[in-house]
């Protein structure tokens, strides 16, 4: 079996500033993603970033992505990076499984970061499965890493951040995007990325929703319809929509299976995407040296998880004795830009969430 | 309206215009309406003219004495939603941020567009800046008639 100091899973936004965190403390890391590369959906993120310049705001996603791995270089006699190599299972214990290009190994490290991000949510209507529906993830993947469009026609359905997003970058890619679809009564993402579509001619509806994908091999067409105020479909509503591709991006929801499986104590919070574990202030959950951060804690923006790694990072060495030089300064430091980030309007259902999180914890 | 449509109302943007005396040097027009955790505007901008402050979730202010138009800002807001605007030779001269292909060329007349998308008319490309610092978000500095002052927002390609 093999050992290490620290081992994190996930090489996103999370994993890859809680890696730099703890080798700055001194902690010897090991640093596992099942891609083939790291920086987890940075790398397809074409986009210039909000939030302030601390968390690389106005840099576009893949930048940053190069920007925090370049970081880790100078730590490579304690860094340990493993690609393809997906984590199986987490125990009680601490022993993590992973496979690796069929290859099965066992690793018992002294403390654990799980950054696993989340997986995107689903949207039940008919004929969902037929070929030419995506979600936005797969969009991303095809379009801005391969190169490879996904359709000539598209309509996006979910008008959040990343469906408004996702929709400006397929038309820079060339496609037409035929409509946004929101079935809420107004825009869900930030209205300067919806006002970069309108100026682009793309129209947002607003309490209409999919109701089929119509199509013998592949997706033809899609029939919509509008929502009332009780979000049912108003009859005689329905309208047409020729498409070639049709892009799902309804929210995202963390991935918590490895927590699950080692009976980490979680909470289902809907504000937050789904079932999120309980952890302290210092990121570390119901077991000992088990620590989070980024979207498996609740789904946030990049921003906030690249934060939340460099706490989680932190402690995770304090926790092996390994203090950084200026934890006390940077821990404080990184506290109020998360605050500052969750601060305003946008971050209001993030505060439920957490707040939900914490009295449920105490009741529990 | 903005919350539903993603177009911001006259009112709205008439509040982030200047006065037409002010406009005769360029000026940016932060046309950010909502409270977002960012501020990569103020912080770009080097002569302190924008101010957000501690709380990143506050809408941006322009003390438009400082302002040069230099049109960093432009490139620096993630939201493309900064432009600089200036009256000139009875024409609104503005630079707009553009990521779009292909990129326009000095002298070309493109289409210009309002903010719902619609043609409004003709836009004068005068000049093309894709400098490494911003990013690839190349600034067009675009003439249009004046009376487009409030319309117009962005350009589209006459060769499509």
């Amino acid at each position: 079996m093999r050992t290490t100091e620290l081992l994190i899973i996930g090489g996103g936004p999370a994993g890859l500033m809680a890696a730099k965190t703890a080798l700055e403390a001194g902690a010897q890391v090991t640093l596992i993603d099942r891609n083939n590369r790291l920086g987890g959906q940075l790398i397809k993120q074409t986009h210039k970033f909000f939030g302030s310049e601390k968390q690389y705001a106005k840099t576009r996603g893949l930048t940053i992505a190069e920007k925090l791995i370049t970081d880790l270089e100078d730590y490579h006699d304690r860094l340990k990076i493993c690609l393809n190599t997906t984590a199986l299972g987490l125990y009680r214990d601490r022993v993590v499984t992973t496979v690796c290009n069929d290859t099965y190994d066992k690793i018992h490290p002294q403390a654990i970061i799980v950054a696993t991000g989340a997986f995107e949510k689903c949207l039940a209507f008919e004929n969902n499965d037929l070929p030419g529906i995506y979600g936005a993830g797969a969009v991303q993947t095809l379009m801005n890493l391969y190169g490879v469009l996904p359709g000539k026609e598209i309509v996006m359905v979910g008008s959040g951040n990343i469906g408004l997003i996702v929709s400006y970058q397929l038309i820079q890619a060339g496609v037409r995007v035929k409509a946004v679809l929101e079935a809420a009564p107004v825009i869900g993402g930030y209205k300067v990325h919806a006002s970069k579509l309108r100026r682009l001619g793309v129209p947002i509806l607003t309490s209409t929703t999919v109701q089929k994908a119509i199509g013998s091999l592949e997706i033809e067409k899609i029939v919509t319809v509008k929502l009332d105020s009780n979000w049912q479909a108003i009859e005689g509503s329905e309208a047409e929509i020729y498409v070639d591709a049709l892009c799902v991006a309804v929210g995202l929801s963390p991935m918590h299976q490895l927590l699950s499986m080692a009976d980490i104590q979680m909470c289902y919070v809907s504000e937050l995407g789904g079932l999120v574990p309980h952890v302290s202030e210092d990121y570390e959950t119901s077991l000992d040296s088990v620590f989070v951060a980024g979207d498996v804690t609740g789904v946030e923006e990049a921003s906030s998880a690249i934060v939340e790694g460099a706490i989680a990072g932190l402690m995770a060495a304090k926790k092996m004795n390994h203090l950084h030089p200026e934890a006390d300064r940077i821990l404080c430091e990184y506290r109020t830009q998360l605050d500052n980030l969750r601060s305003g309007p946008c971050g209001c259902k993030i505060r439920n969430g957490l707040g939900k999180l914490k009295e449920n914890q105490h009741v529990g | 309206m903005l919350d539903k449509t993603g177009v911001p109302t006259i009112e709205q943007i008439r509040s982030r215009f200047h006065d037409q005396a002010t406009l005769v040097r360029p000026k940016a027009i932060l046309e950010c309406y909502e409270n977002i955790p960012c501020n990569p505007c103020e912080t770009s901008c080097p002569f302190n003219a924008i101010h957000i402050g501690e709380d990143i979730n506050q809408k941006p202010v322009l003390d438009p004495d400082k302002c040069t138009g230099c049109g960093i800002c432009v490139y620096s807001c993630p939201g493309l939603a900064i432009i600089v605007c200036q009256l000139i030779n009875q024409k609104a001269r503005f630079k707009i941020p553009y990521e779009l292909l292909p990129i326009p060329k000095a002298n070309e007349e493109w289409i210009a567009v309002d903010r719902s998308g619609n043609a409004i008319g003709t836009a004068t490309i005068i000049k093309v800046d894709c400098l490494g610092k911003q990013q690839k978000t190349t600034i067009v500095t675009v003439e249009v008639p004046i009376e487009k002052l409030y319309e117009f927002i962005t350009i589209r390609s006459p060769y499509e």
